[in-house]
């Protein structure tokens, strides 16, 4: 045993066993344990393999940064591409590695690592180009997956969206975010505080005076402030414009049952002290398992009690990793320092003789050797002599970055180049936004603290609020990184030795240079062509090693080279999490008529009509399917009455004296004259001369008119007329109202329906004088008040009633009453549409697919000659004039009568490969031709009534014959009955 | 998600509007003067600012107003709210 769990110290209760298994290995933790600080005290050094080589791979961060930990849990809560670093430990957890086989330790994947100078820098965009990347895809996506889709039993996080505003926004509670959350919270202010870790302090080690016990204090004062809001385990992944701030709070503690919630802040004022990240020095297989950043070995020692092992060496270019040298040291293990600086601070010097601690300076550690683990590392000092060091862990310190990503995901903060911390550090973000301690390059925990103080005394002035003042805090730390001599990498002294400055992808500093040479050179393209800081870590602890390889390969500074944009999410999110509760449709909800229960009750099988309108399919009886169901309900109408359930039909109250031109500029046809209790068809064009919806206009009375819109149009028209009176037509008289769920409208049809009216003993005349086609009425039924419509969209005598929607259902059982002596039929949506085809209604949708003008679909009689403009005029004549070629509507008669033809499927000239001529708008089985027919549009198509053309679908070609787009009804006898 | 100033309403969030795009003149009162070319550039030409542009917000979900939003489209500011036309 090398790494293992000490006695004493960390965050874990050692009362508390937890069992666990990882590749069949029987396991034990403790609660408070991560996976990885479990797997680390029991000796577990290889937790994966790496994505494109299969190299053994290890734990390198303790948290976020770890660039590939990634593992799967098999249950409890069953999940794919889980980060060891982050993942609390459950009791009975069982885990997995990620693509190994069969398992991590032994992984026959490794092969891989023998070709792997036959795997450079965008290899697969070089190799596998023919004949197409689609073949090779299956094979590559098996052994480069970071694990499996979990099967049946996959985890279902329970989640929940919430809002949550505040004054004060503090990220990180650390030093600096305690010190922000003391003053904002003693001022008054509503402060929200969030940190990704379970408890308070941040990187405070513990090593002098106690930190911790002041961390622990502050939190404590905070969590009894009413104003003040603790959001631990969460972590704020994304900044938005305006200051939200997207947060995931894992395991809420107020909610059991809970697993995630995302939350959405608006804060006035943010300050994000998200603290440093460390980065690595690579060298030559500076990724065997056992080779970590300092602050991680730290990490498990402070927070979990664990040593990661026995003899340590230390490769440093800053002081900071000198608390982690005396740290291993105070726990029982024998360290080296290795600093790359010829001249470390003296204090530091000192501090390491008192402790008996070896330093060697002016060396780089150049080569790591070992496989599952780190055995033994080779150091060279400045003449090139070579040294080799036994040891079985490495922790590797080559500065520290202050976490950028919130202030890039701005957008408006520049990277400035910190020189003494060798860095980039933001600056100028929005107005509102502030950085705090590490997060701006404030390393001394006192002076984090005091920094936050400051942030938050800004923040309050702008809100107007007095800010107290804050103690400064005893966070005594010997060890601050102030000054960091840079190096990005040690290069290895034999080719082919591999330095990896991306593990997450493989990507090594030979992957850099070869990209570099084939002119990448630009860092963005760089990161995209060799996915450097792209992987799962997205390059947090590696990006700045990135920047500083390619200013050192190319000769350029790194601020010349620039850092590429962070974007969100900070870390890992389940969508899941950001969903919410928005499945089944309860935050983002089904409309519904009044009817619906009364659909499903009698069996309706339930579709979305547009708009999230749920309406009735069909009604299946017994032993049905739809096409019998359709048949029957559509026979039905045509010869005897049916009724449905028009209700999701867009509606507008209009009202005003300029109505009449409102009107004749909406549509193409005449209406200023529309008489009062008379209806008239309208097609309406958008501004480029292309069909956006068709519908009736009523005119109530002569101060009132009612406009009917396509079920799915609704939004697009309302919008389209509020622009028109709001900005285009500001000084006309008039109003506009969507009244569309508050009347429901019953619709009968059918040669019956004018008896069914008549049973129903309404208290006005429905006789074909005083309610003919395209007129209205309105009166009683009983109590119910009714709007009789005289509208078909069906090619049989119709009559839309429209009551209050309180009414409807009132109204629907009466009608079905009296209509059952004539054996009235409810219909669905599949009836209606082999209606509307028969009749050569046009639909939105179908025909009107936003290509298409009022001439395509044989509208053309519609088209004022008297009014001098409308909207779309203008771009309808000019389009037309420079492309008279237009699809037209026409009707289509498969040859074969039997022969359903796909709706959208393509006509070509004989069915050969080549352009469209045209499509098929909409195919159904016809009740009254007792025949398969379709409508089209075809190019010139009106030309050519008689001829053949040829749908080319999936291995067939249908021979169709060009016919009048009107199958039924075509003198509208009916209609008009 | 956007904060924005509805002259009725006040600060509300970007959910409860809908975006109708760059603040374009008002729809000409007779196109036929127009020649073809001004009345395609109507129809199609858009600035497409990078900095500050006016655009017009419809408060939908709200008191139903249009209105005119001066934003930068690469910080998001948003400078004032104008209840004139402005052109962009």
């Amino acid at each position: 045993m090398t790494a293992s769990r000490l006695a004493e110290g960390g965050a874990i209760d050692r009362t508390k066993p937890i069992s666990f298994s990882f590749d069949g290995m029987s396991l034990s933790g403790f609660a408070g344990d991560t996976l990885a600080s479990a797997l680390l005290a029991n000796d577990v050094m290889v937790v994966g393999r790496s994505f494109k080589l299969h190299r053994p791979r290890g734990l390198f961060g303790a948290g976020y940064d770890d660039p590939g930990s990634m593992v799967e849990r098999l249950g409890p809560r069953p999940a794919t591409n889980q980060l060891a670093t982050t993942t609390t430990l459950d009791n009975h957890g069982v885990y997995r590695s990620v693509g190994t086989w069969p398992n991590a330790r032994r992984d026959l994947g490794a092969v891989a690592q023998l070709f792997s100078r036959f795997l450079p820098a965008g290899f697969y965009y070089k190799t596998f180009m023919w004949p197409t990347w689609h073949l090779f895809e299956p094979f590559i996506r098996g052994a480069a997956g970071l694990g499996r889709v979990p099967g049946a039993d996959v985890w279902e996080p329970v989640s929940e969206s919430r809002f949550g505003a505040c004054d004060v926004m503090v990220i990180g509670a650390g030093p600096a975010g305690l010190g922000a959350a003391l003053v904002a919270g003693r001022s008054g202010a509503s402060v929200i505080l969030v940190d990704d870790g379970s408890a308070p302090g941040g990187r405070l080690s513990g090593d002098g005076g106690d930190p911790q016990g002041w961390a622990e204090r502050s939190w404590q004062e905070l969590g009894a402030m009413p104003n003040v809001r603790l959001l631990p385990n969460s972590t704020a992944w994304g900044y938005h414009e305006h200051h939200l701030i997207t947060v995931l709070e894992r395991d809420p503690r107020d909610a059991a049952g809970l697993d995630l919630r995302n939350w959405k802040i608006r804060a006035a004022e943010v300050i994000v002290a998200a603290g440093a990240l460390e980065r690595p020095i690579p060298f030559a297989n500076h990724d065997r398992p056992g080779v970590m950043l300092a602050s991680a070995v730290r990490t498990w020692l402070g927070r979990f009690g664990v040593r990661a092992g026995q003899r340590a060496v230390v490769f440093a270019n800053n002081v900071s990793a000198y608390g982690t040298a005396l740290a291993l040291s105070r726990a029982g293990a024998g360290v080296t320092v290795v600093d790359a600086r010829a001249e470390p601070e003296v204090e530091a010097i000192s501090a390491l003789t008192a402790a008996n601690i070896g330093l060697i300076r002016g060396s780089h550690v150049c080569k790591a050797y070992g496989r599952g683990r780190v055995e033994a590392v080779d150091v060279i000092d400045g003449r090139g002599r070579v040294s080799r060091l036994t040891c079985d862990l490495v922790a590797v310190s080559g500065g520290w970055n202050p976490t950028f990503h919130m202030a890039s995901q701005t957008r408006e903060a520049r990277s400035v180049w910190h020189e003494d911390l060798a860095t980039f550090v933001a600056a100028h973000g929005p107005a509102g936004f502030r950085l705090a301690g590490a997060a701006r390059a404030e390393f001394d925990p006192a002076g984090c603290a005091m920094d936050g103080a400051r942030a938050a005394a800004d923040a309050l002035a702008v809100l107007g609020r007095k800010a107290p003042a804050l103690e400064q805090p005893a966070l005594l730390e010997p060890f601050v990184t102030r000054r960091v001599s840079p190096l990005w990498f040690v290069p290895p002294r034999k080719k082919g030795e591999k330095v990896f400055v991306d593990f997450s992808g493989d990507v090594t500093t030979d992957d850099v240079g070869l990209a570099l040479r084939e002119g990448f050179d630009s860092i963005e393209l760089l990161k995209r062509y060799t996915t450097a800081g792209m992987g799962v870590d997205q390059g947090k602890s590696g990006h700045v090693n990135i920047i500083g390889i390619v200013g050192a390969l190319t000769g350029a500074t790194t601020q010349t080279v620039g850092t590429t944009t962070f974007r969100p999410p900070f870390v890992p999110v389940e969508f899941g999490a950001i969903a919410g509760q928005r499945n089944k449709a309860r935050l983002y909800p089904w409309r519904h008529t009044p009817l619906t229960d009364w659909h499903i009750a009698r069996g309706a099988v339930m579709y979305e009509a547009g708009l999230r309108w749920q309406r009735p399919g069909y009604y299946p009886l017994p032993g049905e399917d739809w096409a019998k169901a359709a048949s029957r309900e559509a026979k039905a109408v045509r010869e005897t009455v049916g009724v449905y359930d028009g209700t999701p039909l867009g509606k507008f109250q209009l009202k005003g004296p300029d109505v009449p031109r409102l009107l004749d500029l909406l549509y193409i046809s005449d209406f200023a004259r529309l008489s009062p209790r008379r209806g008239k068809y309208g097609v309406m064009l958008s501004d480029d001369g292309l069909i956006m919806d068709d519908g009736v206009v009523f005119r109530l009375n002569e101060q009132q008119w009612l406009l009917h819109s396509s079920t799915g149009a609704a939004d697009r028209v309302h919008q389209h007329i509020e622009q028109i009176l709001q900005v285009h037509r500001p000084d006309w008289q008039l109003s506009l109202i969507p009244v569309t769920s508050q009347w429901a409208n019953a619709t009968l049809c059918g040669p019956m329906a004018r008896r069914v009216l008549e049973a129903l003993q309404p208290d006005f005349d429905v006789s074909r004088e005083a309610l003919p086609f395209m007129g209205m009425t309105e009166g009683l039924i009983g109590d119910i008040p009714v709007r009789v419509f005289r509208v078909s969209w069906t090619g049989e005598a119709s009559f839309e009633l429209n009551t209050p929607a309180r009414h409807a259902l009132a109204l629907w059982e009466r009608i079905m009453a009296a209509g059952q002596p004539f054996g009235i039929t409810p219909v669905g949506s599949e009836a209606n549409h082999i209606l509307r085809v028969e009749a050569g209604y046009i639909s939105t949708g179908h025909e009107v697919d936003g290509t298409s003008d009022a001439f395509d679909l044989g509208l053309g009689p519609l088209v004022s000659r008297t009014k001098p403009d409308f909207i779309g005029k203008r771009s309808m004549e000019l389009r037309r004039l420079a492309d008279p070629q237009r699809f037209e509507l026409i009707g289509l008669l498969p040859v074969d009568p039997a022969k359903p033809v796909p709706e959208g499927a393509p006509l070509t000239p004989n069915g050969d490969k080549a352009d469209q001529e045209g499509f098929v708008s909409a195919c159904v089985m016809s009740v009254a031709r007792g025949r398969v027919i379709a409508l089209g549009l075809l190019r010139h198509g009106r030309a050519r009534i008689g001829q053949t053309v040829h749908a080319r679908v999936r291995n067939e070609i249908i021979p169709m014959t060009v016919v009048p787009p009107v199958f039924h009804d075509a003198d509208r006898a009916r209609v008009k009955s | 998600m956007l904060m924005l100033t509805c002259p009725w309403c006040g600060r509300r969030p970007e959910g409860e509007f809908v975006n109708l795009g760059e603040a374009t003149r008002p729809r000409p009162v007779d196109p036929a003067a127009l020649t073809d070319a001004e009345w395609t550039a109507y129809i199609c030409d858009r600035q497409n600012i990078r900095g500050r542009h006016n655009e017009r917000w419809w408060h939908v979900r709200g008191c139903n107003v249009v209105f005119v939003v001066a934003r930068d489209t690469v910080t998001h500011q948003v400078f004032d709210t104008a209840a004139d036309e402005a052109a962009p």
